[in-house]
C-alpha cells in the first residue's frame, strides 16, 4: 500500500513553471508561502502582488490571483487591493532591492498604516535579476558587479537592516528574520510566515518576514557555499530572530 | 428624486460626482489647486463605507489605484501638474494592465513648481504622457462646473467599459470657481467586471494582471488590441462642441476653461459681422483629427487659443496637414495669466483681417 507523504501544495499551480536559478532559495520560500496558504485554507480568497525582480513571474507558480506591481510599489498596490476588498488575504513577495531600496517609502508607510497585508522579503544582498549589482543590503566588503573592490562604506554607506527598521514601525504586528539553510531553519521559517499571515487574518496589522536567501548564481558559489555564507557573514550582520510578535500576544 | 441646482465649486462638484458615480476607492496626496477633492472625499468615502487612504506620495497613490482597479471597483485619484508627473510610471502600468481607473488632473502653471495659477500647460503631459511605451490616457476636458460633474461620470463609464485609465483634465480656474450646477444621477449602465477582476480563485482558474509579457508576438497583439480600443473610444465616446461653424471663415480652436472665454469673444465677433466659429474638443485623447480636418477644408484659417505656449496646436496642425492648406495662427499665454474676452476678441479681429480680408480683398469688419 503506497502512502503519500509529500505533495505539491494546492497553492502551487499544477502546471507550474519555476523561473528561478538552480540552487536558489526562492523555490523553498515560494513553497513555504504556498504551504501556509493551504494550511490556513485561504488560497481561494488570496490575491498576491508580484514584484519586479526574480519573483515577477509569480503567477507562473502561485495558484492564486496575482497582480503585478512596478518596482518598489508592491505594498502600495497591496493597499489598494486590501482597502477595496477587505475580506481577501493579500500578500506581497518582494526582493530586498524592491522592498528596501526603491520601495522603502511604500514599505514604511503601508506598515505605518498597519495595512492588513503580509509582506515576504527575500534578502539576498544583491540585485539578482539584473545580474548581481550592489543593493541596499549588500554587505561591507561584498564584491558585486558595481562594487568590484568590495562595498566600501565611504562610497556606498552601510547595509540596511530591514527587520530592525520595520519592528519600530507601529503598524507592524509581526516582524521576523529567518534563514533557509537547514531543515530546522526551514521549519522555523514556515512558522514565522504563518504568523505573518495570521497577523492580517486576525486584523492586528502588517505581517513581515525577511528571508535571508542565497543567490548562488551572482554570488558565484555552490548552493552549499551559499548557505554557509548565510549562516556566517550574513547572519552576523542580519541577525535572525523574531523582532516583534503581536500575534502571539493577541 | 429631483436634483436641485446648487452653487458649487468645481473641486467639490468633481468629488460629489465621484461619490454619485459609485467610486469605491480613492487615494491621493494633497496639492493645490485640487485639495478640496481629497478633503471632501476623506469624509464622504468612509461615511459611505468606501475606501479613502491619504497616500504617502502620488507615486503610492496611483499604485493604490492600480491595486484597487485590479479588483474591478471604480477607483480614482486626483492631483495636479508636478504631482501628476510622479504618476506617469503608474499610469503606464495601468494602461498596459488594462485596468479601469479615473485620474482627475487639475492643472496649475509650470514648469516645475510654477505656481497655483490656472493653466493648460499639461496638455502634453496628459495626452502625450511621460510614461513609457505605447499607450494613451483617454482624456476629457470640461469647461464648466456642470461639465466637471458630467464628465466625471463619463470618465468612470468609459474607463470601466473599455478597461482603460481615463483623465478628467480640468484646471485651477475650474477647480476653484463656483457656479450653479446640478449633481445629477449617474446616467450610465454599470459594466460587469467579473470576467477579469481579481477576487480570489474560487471555483475557477487563477487570474493574473500584468504588463510584462515574455512572448513577443503576444505582447505585440496586446498593444495593438489596446490601440484598437482607442479607435473605438474615438468612434463611440467622442464629445465636442461646435459653435457657429456653419459658414465660418475663421474657426477658433480651444479646450477647457479658455474655450469659454473664447466663445464669448466669438459671439462678439459674430455680432460685429465677422464669420467666426468655435470648435472645442472635449475628448482630447484620442484626438478628433477627422473632425478638425473636415472643418479645415471649409474655412480660410484657424486660430488656436490655449493657456500655454502651444500644445494642442500641434494636434490641430497634424489633423489638417493632409486635408487643407490654410494658415494656423496661435494665441497663447503661459504661467496662468488668464485672457479676457476683449483680448481674445482683438486677436480674432487681427487674424480675421489678415486671413479673410487678404483673401477676399474686401473690408467686412
Amino acid at each position: 500500500m503506497e502512502q503519500l507523504v509529500y505533495k505539491k501544495p494546492d497553492s502551487i499551480r499544477d502546471d507550474y513553471r519555476i523561473t528561478f536559478c538552480p540552487g536558489c532559495d526562492h523555490g523553498v520560500a515560494v513553497r513555504l508561502v504556498a504551504e501556509v496558504l493551504d494550511e490556513l485554507n485561504v488560497r481561494e480568497k488570496t490575491i498576491g502582488i508580484a514584484s519586479v525582480g526574480c519573483s515577477v513571474f509569480s503567477y507562473d507558480f502561485f495558484n492564486v490571483d496575482i497582480v503585478e506591481a512596478a518596482h518598489g510599489r508592491s505594498l502600495a498596490v497591496a493597499t489598494g487591493v486590501k482597502r477595496s476588498k477587505p475580506d481577501k488575504v493579500v500578500f506581497t513577495y518582494q526582493g530586498d532591492g524592491d522592498l528596501a531600496s526603491i520601495g522603502i517609502a511604500e514599505t514604511i508607510h503601508a506598515m505605518t498604516r498597519g495595512e492588513k497585508v503580509t509582506a515576504i522579503c527575500i534578502n539576498n544582498t544583491t540585485y539578482g535579476m539584473t545580474g548581481g549589482q550592489a543593493g541596499p543590503t549588500t554587505l561591507i566588503g561584498q564584491v558585486t558587479t558595481t562594487t568590484t573592490k568590495g562595498r566600501q562604506v565611504d562610497i556606498s554607506g552601510y547595509p540596511l537592516k530591514i527587520s530592525e527598521l520595520l519592528k519600530e514601525v507601529d503598524g507592524t504586528a509581526y516582524v521576523a528574520r529567518v534563514t533557509l539553510d537547514s531543515p530546522s531553519a526551514i521549519l522555523n521559517a514556515k512558522k514565522c510566515i504563518k504568523k505573518a499571515f495570521e497577523a492580517q487574518i486576525k486584523g492586528i496589522g502588517t505581517g513581515f518576514v525577511e528571508i535571508l536567501a542565497t543567490c548562488p548564481t551572482n554570488w558565484k558559489m555552490t548552493p552549499q557555499e551559499a548557505h554557509a555564507r548565510v549562516r556566517g557573514e550574513m547572519s552576523e550582520v542580519f541577525k535572525p530572530g523574531v523582532y516583534k510578535d503581536k500575534v502571539s500576544e493577541a | 428624486m429631483k436634483r436641485e441646482k446648487e452653487l458649487l465649486k468645481g473641486n467639490y462638484a468633481i468629488a460629489r460626482a465621484a461619490v454619485e458615480a459609485g467610486c469605491q476607492s480613492y487615494f491621493a496626496y494633497p496639492i493645490t489647486p485640487q485639495s478640496e477633492i481629497g478633503e471632501y472625499l476623506s469624509s464622504a468615502m468612509p461615511e459611505n463605507g468606501r475606501a479613502y487612504v491619504a497616500a504617502e506620495s502620488e507615486v503610492a497613490a496611483i499604485n493604490m489605484v492600480l491595486g484597487a482597479g485590479a479588483t474591478g471597483v471604480k477607483a480614482m485619484t486626483s492631483s495636479s501638474s508636478c504631482a501628476v508627473s510622479l504618476m506617469q510610471e503608474g499610469l503606464s502600468f495601468i494602461a498596459g494592465d488594462e485596468i479601469p481607473c479615473v485620474l482627475v488632473s487639475v492643472m496649475r502653471a509650470g514648469p516645475g513648481l510654477g505656481y497655483i495659477y490656472p493653466s493648460q500647460g499639461d496638455y502634453y503631459q496628459t495626452t502625450k504622457g511621460g510614461g513609457n511605451g505605447d499607450y494613451k490616457i483617454v482624456t476629457y476636458a470640461p469647461s464648466s462646473v456642470q461639465e466637471c460633474i458630467d464628465l466625471t461620470y463619463k470618465s468612470f463609464y468609459v474607463s470601466q467599459k473599455y478597461r482603460t485609465p481615463v483623465c478628467l483634465l480640468a484646471d485651477g480656474m475650474l477647480g476653484q470657481m463656483m457656479e450653479p450646477a446640478v449633481v445629477g444621477e449617474y446616467p450610465y449602465e454599470e459594466i460587469d467586471q467579473s470576467s477579469w477582476a481579481l477576487d480570489g480563485a474560487k471555483d475557477r482558474e487563477p487570474r493574473h494582471i500584468a504588463s510584462i509579457e515574455r512572448e513577443q508576438e503576444t505582447l505585440r497583439k496586446r498593444v495593438v488590441k489596446i490601440f484598437e480600443k482607442y479607435n473605438k473610444i474615438l468612434e463611440k465616446e467622442n464629445i465636442f462642441e461646435k459653435y457657429e461653424i456653419e459658414g465660418a471663415k475663421l474657426v477658433i480652436t480651444a479646450f477647457g476653461s479658455i474655450a469659454r472665454i473664447a466663445k464669448a469673444a466669438v459671439k462678439k465677433a459674430r455680432n460685429n459681422g465677422m464669420k467666426v466659429g468655435l470648435f472645442r474638443p472635449i475628448l482630447l485623447n484620442p484626438f478628433p483629427e477627422k473632425i478638425v480636418a473636415e472643418i479645415a477644408q471649409k474655412v480660410d484659417g484657424i486660430l488656436d487659443i490655449e493657456l500655454n505656449c502651444g500644445q494642442m496646436l500641434n494636434d490641430i496642425k497634424a489633423s489638417i496637414a493632409c486635408a487643407a492648406t490654410i494658415p494656423v495662427e496661435f494665441y497663447g499665454r503661459p504661467a496662468g495669466v488668464m485672457m479676457t474676452v476683449e483680448e481674445i476678441y482683438k486677436q480674432i479681429e487681427t487674424v480675421y483681417r489678415k486671413i479673410v480680408e487678404k483673401k477676399y480683398g474686401t473690408a467686412c469688419i
